[in-house]
C-alpha cells in the first residue's frame, strides 16, 4: 500500500524533499545492512510505499508539490534530481506567480478555491497510480500563508474527495521568538480548521529541532537544511516499514491506519509529537554504542518529563526549569502498581506529561530482545484508557538511516499543551487589540471566524489539560 | 515570479530612480553570468528585440538578453532631469513610451502639481502605466519614488498614487518619500509635505520615509570608514554609496545619498527576485508590518555600509551588523527607534548568513528593544542567499515604530509656523480646486496619525495585562 504526499508552501516542500531523500537512501541501504529476506522485503515495501517506478527504472516520489510562487518548487525539483537515486515526477507540481503574502485568509479564501481543481487533479493522478492507498501525508508550516491557509483548504478538499482514506498532516511550528509576525494568527486559524478534517496532526517545533541540532548534533551554524534533515529523520523513522504484530519480517501494509487506530481514539485528541533517540552527528556515531535498555529508559523519561531530546554527551547542566530542554529525572510516575480504575484522581507532579496513547517503534540490531514494558505503566496514561490498549510496539530488524539501534516514540500526550497554549495566548493578545485583523477581513475571514477558531482551540487545550 | 513597476516623479524621484536602475543593472550583471534573461531579471526589466521595429509587442520572454528595458514610468513637469537621463549612459534602458514630461514645472507648488497637472496628464499617465502593466506577467507592486518638499514629486506624485489605487486596486503601492530637512531651501516645503502626507496616509500601502539629514549622517559614517584603522583596507567599490562599477560616469552631488536609497529598494526586493531558504515576497511586507491600515510608515536602516577586505567574516562582525541596524546613526530618517516603541520589525538578510546566526542575534537584541505589548515577538525574518555586489552579506531592517512621531510633529510645527502667518498661501489658493479646507483636512489627518502613534507609545513599558481568555465549560 502506498502513501501519497502533498508538499505545501516553502516549508512543506523543503521538508518533503529532505524526507524523500532519507526514505530513498534508507530503503536502498536496507538490503546491504540486512541481507536476506527481511532486508529485501523492507526495501521493496518501502519503495512501493513512497515511490513509483518509471519505465526507465527511475524512482519517482509519490508526491505533489504545491506553492504559490515558483522559486522553491524549481529548487526542490532540481535538488531531488541531483541525488541520482530518485526524483520528482515531471508535471507533478502546481505553482503560480505570486505568493500568499503570509496571509492565511489569502491562502484559504482566495488561492484555495481558485486552484482547487488543478491541485486535486494532480493528487488524483498520484492516487490512481497506487495499487492501494494507505493514506495521504500533507506537509506544511503553520506560520506562512500558502502552507497554512491553502494547505488547510486542500486538506478539506482531500477529505471530501477521499472520505475513507487517512489524512495525516505534518505541521511545522515556527520559532517562538518570531519568524513571521502574524504567525500566531495563522497557527490558530490552521489548527482550528484542520481539527475538523484531518485524522491526525503531527507537530514539529522549530525551537526543539533547532536545539537538537545545536546541542546533540553539535552543528555550529545551523541552516534550515539541517533542521529539515532532522525532521526528515524523525518522520522517516515513523513511516518506514515496521512490523506491528511481533513477528519480525512481516511488515504491516497499513502503517497510517495502524498509527491512527493506536493513537487517535477520540476526535478531541489529535495532536501527535515525535521523539527519536539517539540523535547525534555522524562523526560521533562510530564511537558510540547503545543498548536497548539504556535507550528505552532515556526515551521513557523523555516522555514523562516532556523532554523532546535527550541530554546528549556533554553532561552540561541544564536549567531544571526548562524541562523541555533536558531530561528532568526528578519527574516520576506517581503511583506504583495500582490498577487504573481504582486510582484516585491523580495529582501528578507539575511537568509530568500524561499520555493518551503511545506507539514505540524500534529499529535495528537485536530488536527482538528489547523490552518496552517500562512504557506499560498505568501511571503514564490517562485514567480512561488502560495501558495495554494505549501502548503499542512496532519493530523492524533493519537499521534506520545509519543508526545501528534507534527508537522512536509517537505520542498523543500533553507534550504540545504548553506550546499550543502559548500560541493561543499570544494570538489572543494580539486579537484583543485587533492588530492586523484588517488584513484578514480584506480577504474574507471575519472577526467571528477568529472567535470560532479561538473557541475551538480553547476546547482542545482544555481537553488535553484534563487528561 | 512577479514584476514590479517603478514610477519616478519629479526631479528627486527621477534622480534616485536613475541611481536605482544603475545599481540594479550592476547587481544583475554580477549574478547573471550567462546572459540569459531569467526570472530574476524579469522582475524589473523587459527583454526587447530592437531589430524589430514594431515597438509594441517585441518582448522576448526567455533566451539570451538582447536589450533590456526598465519597467518604469518617468514623470516630470520640466524637461531638464529626464533629458539628462536620456542623454546619459542609461538612455538605452528607457524608451520614449515611458516618459511623460512637460515644460514649465510646478514651481514648488503642491497645488499646481496635484490639481493642475494631475488631471491634465491623467490620461497619459493611465495609458503609460497600463502599457507597462500589460507587459507584465504578474504585476505585484508599484514603487513610487518622489520627494515631499517640491511641487511635482509631491503634488503630481501623490495624484499618481491615488490614480494607481483607482486603476489597479489589487497591486501593492510602496512609496519611497524623501522628506525635506529643516534647513531645506524650498520655503514652502512644509506646505507641500503636509498636503502630500495626507495623500500618503490614505492611498499608500506602505511608505518608506527617507530624510536628507539622516542620509548625510550615514554618508559621514562611510567617509569616516575610509580613513579607517591601519591594516584594514576597504575594498574598492564595496561601499553602499559607491557607484563604481556601474554604468554611470562621474559622481554628482546627491549621488552618494541617492545610492543609499537605491540600495534600500534593491535589498527590499532581493528576496522576491533571488532564492533563499526563507523567502519574503513584497506583499508579505505590507501584511506583516502594517497592523492598522493607517500606520504604515516604516523606518529603514541598511548595514553594513562598507566591507573590509577580510574574507573570513568573524562572528563578531556579523553580530556588529545586527547591532548597527538598530543604532540611530544608521536609520534613514532622523529617529531613534531604540527609544520608542516597536510595533513590528522585519529583517531582510542577504548573503551567507544562516538561520542560527539570525536567531542568536534576535535573542541578543530583543531585551534592549521595546516592543508593543501585543506583539512581543514581532519579528519577520527573511533569508536570501544572494548578497549584494561587493558584500558577503547585508541586512535591511524595516521597523514600524512610534519614532516617526517626532518627525511628523516637527513637520506639523514647521507647517503651522507658516500657516499661522498665512505666508505664501495665496499661491496655493489661487489654483483652481484648492480650498482652505484642503489645508485644514490635511492638518487634522496628520494630527490624528500623530495621536494614534502617541496612544500606542503611551502603552510602552506597561506590563502586559493579558486579556482574559475564553473559558470552556467542562
Amino acid at each position: 500500500m502506498s502513501i501519497v504526499s502533498v508538499q505545501l508552501g516553502q516549508c512543506g516542500n523543503q521538508v518533503g524533499q529532505e524526507l524523500f531523500g532519507v526514505l530513498s537512501s534508507d530503503s536502498l541501504e536496507a538490503q546491504r545492512q540486512c541481507p536476506g529476506a527481511p532486508g529485501k522485503d523492507y526495501r521493496d515495501c518501502a519503495l512501493e510505499r513512497f515511490f513509483s517506478q518509471e519505465r526507465t527504472g527511475a524512482s519517482c516520489a509519490r508526491a505533489v508539490l504545491v506553492d504559490m510562487e515558483p522559486k522553491v518548487i524549481s529548487h526542490t525539483i532540481a535538488t531531488a534530481a541531483k541525488s541520482g537515486t530518485w526524483k520528482y515526477e515531471d508535471e507533478s507540481y502546481f505553482c503560480q506567480k505570486q505568493g500568499s503574502g503570509n496571509n492565511w485568509a489569502n491562502g484559504f479564501c482566495v488561492h484555495g478555491p481558485r486552484h482547487e481543481e488543478a491541485v486535486c487533479n494532480l493528487v488524483q493522478r498520484q492516487v490512481e497510480r497506487c495499487d492501494r492507498l494507505a493514506g495521504i501525508l500533507a506537509m506544511m508550516s503553520v506560520a506562512g500563508g500558502t502552507g497554512s491557509g491553502m494547505g488547510t483548504y486542500i486538506t478539506q478538499c482531500l477529505r471530501d474527495s477521499y472520505p475513507h482514506s487517512f489524512i495525516l498532516n505534518q505541521l511545522t511550528w515556527p520559532y517562538g521568538t518570531g519568524e513571521v509576525i502574524v504567525q500566531n494568527y495563522n497557527s490558530v486559524l490552521t489548527l482550528s480548521h484542520l481539527y475538523q478534517w484531518s485524522d491526525a496532526i503531527l507537530v514539529h517545533e522549530n525551537d526543539i529541532v533547532h536545539k537538537i541540532c545545536s546541542k546533540l548534533m553539535n552543528i555550529k551554524h545551523i541552516s534550515f537544511s539541517d533542521v529539515n534533515k532532522v525532521i526528515a529523520h524523525q518522520l522517516g523513522s515513523m513511516l518506514q516499514p515496521a512490523d506491528v504484530q511481533g513477528t519480525l519480517g512481516h511488515y504491516t501494509r497499513n502503517p497510517v491506519g495502524e498509527l491512527m487506530s493506536s493513537l487517535v481514539c477520540h476526535s478531541e485528541y489529535k495532536l501527535l509529537s515525535l521523539s527519536t533517540i539517539p540523535q547525534m552527528c555522524r562523526s560521533s556515531l562510530a564511537y558510540s554504542t547503545f543498548t536497548w535498555p539504556g535507550l528505552l529508559k532515556h526515551l521513557r523519561q523523555m516522555l514523562i518529563a516532556n523532554a523532546r531530546m535527550e541530554e546528549g554527551n556533554n553532561n552540561s547542566i541544564y536549567d531544571v526549569h526548562l524541562s523541555f530542554v533536558g531530561i528532568d529525572w526528578q519527574v516520576r510516575v506517581p503511583l506504583n502498581g495500582q490498577p487504573a480504575l481504582e486510582r484516585m484522581p491523580q495529582r501528578k507532579q507539575p511537568g509530568f506529561n500524561t499520555s493518551l496513547a503511545n506507539v514505540l517503534i524500534m529499529r535495528g540490531k537485536d530488536v527482538s530482545s528489547a523490552d518496552p514494558d517500562g512504557f506499560l505503566h498505568t501511571g503514564l496514561y490517562s485514567s480512561w484508557l488502560p495501558a495495554e490498549a494505549a501502548f503499542n510496539t512496532w519493530r523492524s530488524p533493519v537499521h534506520f538511516n545509519g543508526y545501528e539501534k534507534s527508537a522512536t516514540l509517537v505520542s498523543n500526550s500533553q507534550a504540545l499543551l504548553k506550546p499550543l497554549d502559548s500560541i493561543v495566548g499570544k494570538a489572543w493578545n494580539m486579537f484583543a487589540s485587533r492588530a492586523y485583523v484588517h488584513q484578514y477581513t480584506k480577504f474574507g475571514i471575519s472577526e467571528e471566524d477568529f472567535l470560532d477558531s479561538f473557541t475551538a482551540l480553547e476546547q482542545v487545550i482544555s481537553s488535553y489539560r484534563h487528561l | 515570479m512577479t514584476q514590479s513597476i517603478i514610477v519616478q516623479v519629479g526631479q528627486c524621484g527621477n534622480q534616485v530612480g536613475c541611481r536605482f536602475w544603475d545599481l540594479a543593472l550592476r547587481e544583475h550583471a554580477y549574478v547573471n553570468t550567462k546572459g540569459i534573461y531569467d526570472e530574476a531579471l524579469s522582475s524589473f526589466f523587459r527583454n526587447v528585440d530592437t531589430r524589430r521595429s514594431d515597438g509594441e509587442n517585441n518582448d522576448i520572454t526567455s533566451g539570451k538578453i538582447r536589450s533590456l528595458r526598465a519597467r518604469a514610468v518617468l514623470i516630470d513637469m520640466e524637461e531638464g532631469v529626464v533629458n539628462e537621463i536620456l542623454q546619459g549612459p542609461l538612455r538605452d534602458v528607457f524608451d520614449s513610451t515611458q516618459l511623460i514630461t512637460d515644460v514649465s514645472g510646478s514651481g514648488n507648488n503642491w497645488a499646481v502639481g496635484h490639481k493642475v497637472y494631475g488631471p491634465a496628464c491623467r490620461e497619459q499617465v493611465v495609458e503609460k502605466v497600463r502599457q507597462a502593466a500589460e507587459r507584465c506577467d504578474s504585476l505585484q507592486s508599484f514603487f513610487l519614488i518622489h520627494s515631499m518638499g517640491g511641487g511635482t514629486g509631491s503634488g503630481l506624485g501623490t495624484y499618481v498614487l491615488s490614480l494607481l489605487e483607482d486603476e489597479f486596486p489589487e497591486v501593492c503601492r510602496i512609496v519611497t518619500s524623501v522628506y525635506p530637512s529643516a534647513e531645506d531651501d524650498v520655503i514652502t516645503s512644509p506646505y507641500n509635505s503636509l498636503l502630500a502626507m495626507r495623500e500618503l496616509t490614505e492611498h499608500a500601502d506602505c511608505v518608506l520615509p527617507v530624510e536628507n539629514q539622516a542620509l548625510e549622517i550615514v554618508n559621514k559614517i562611510q567617509r569616516m570608514a575610509h580613513c579607517g584603522k591601519p591594516g584594514h583596507v576597504i575594498r574598492k567599490d564595496t561601499t553602499l554609496i559607491s557607484g563604481q562599477g556601474g554604468v554611470g560616469g562621474t559622481e554628482k552631488a546627491f549621488d552618494a545619498m541617492n545610492n543609499i536609497v537605491a540600495n534600500l529598494l534593491l535589498n527590499l526586493t532581493s528576496s522576491a527576485r533571488f532564492e533563499g531558504s526563507l523567502n519574503m515576497d513584497l506583499n508579505e511586507i505590507a501584511m506583516n508590518l502594517v497592523p492598522f491600515p493607517r500606520l504604515h510608515y516604516l523606518v529603514s536602516s541598511l548595514t553594513p555600509l562598507y566591507t573590509l577586505s577580510d574574507v573570513n567574516i568573524p562572528i563578531r562582525r556579523l553580530d556588529q551588523m545586527f547591532t548597527d541596524a538598530f543604532s540611530k546613526d544608521h536609520q534613514l530618517i532622523q529617529a531613534d527607534p531604540k527609544h520608542s516603541l516597536y510595533l513590528a520589525c522585519a529583517l531582510v538578510v542577504r548573503g551567507n548568513v544562516q538561520v542560527s546566526d539570525l536567531r542568536r542575534n534576535i535573542e541578543r537584541l530583543k531585551p534592549s528593544l521595546p516592543f508593543v505589548s501585543w506583539n512581543q515577538e514581532g519579528w519577520k525574518t527573511s533569508l536570501c542567499s544572494v548578497p549584494p555586489v561587493g558584500h558577503t552579506h547585508s541586512l535591511l531592517a524595516l521597523a514600524n515604530s512610534t519614532c516617526v512621531r517626532p518627525t511628523f510633529m516637527e513637520l506639523r510645527n514647521r507647517f503651522m509656523k507658516l500657516y499661522k502667518k498665512k505666508a505664501h498661501l495665496h499661491h496655493y489658493l489661487h489654483v483652481e480646486g484648492m480650498e482652505p479646507s484642503c489645508f485644514t483636512e490635511a492638518v487634522s489627518s496628520l494630527s490624528s496619525l500623530i495621536e494614534e502613534y502617541g496612544q500606542l507609545e503611551s502603552t510602552k513599558g506597561q506590563l502586559r495585562a493579558d486579556t482574559p481568555r475564553l473559558h470552556v465549560a467542562m
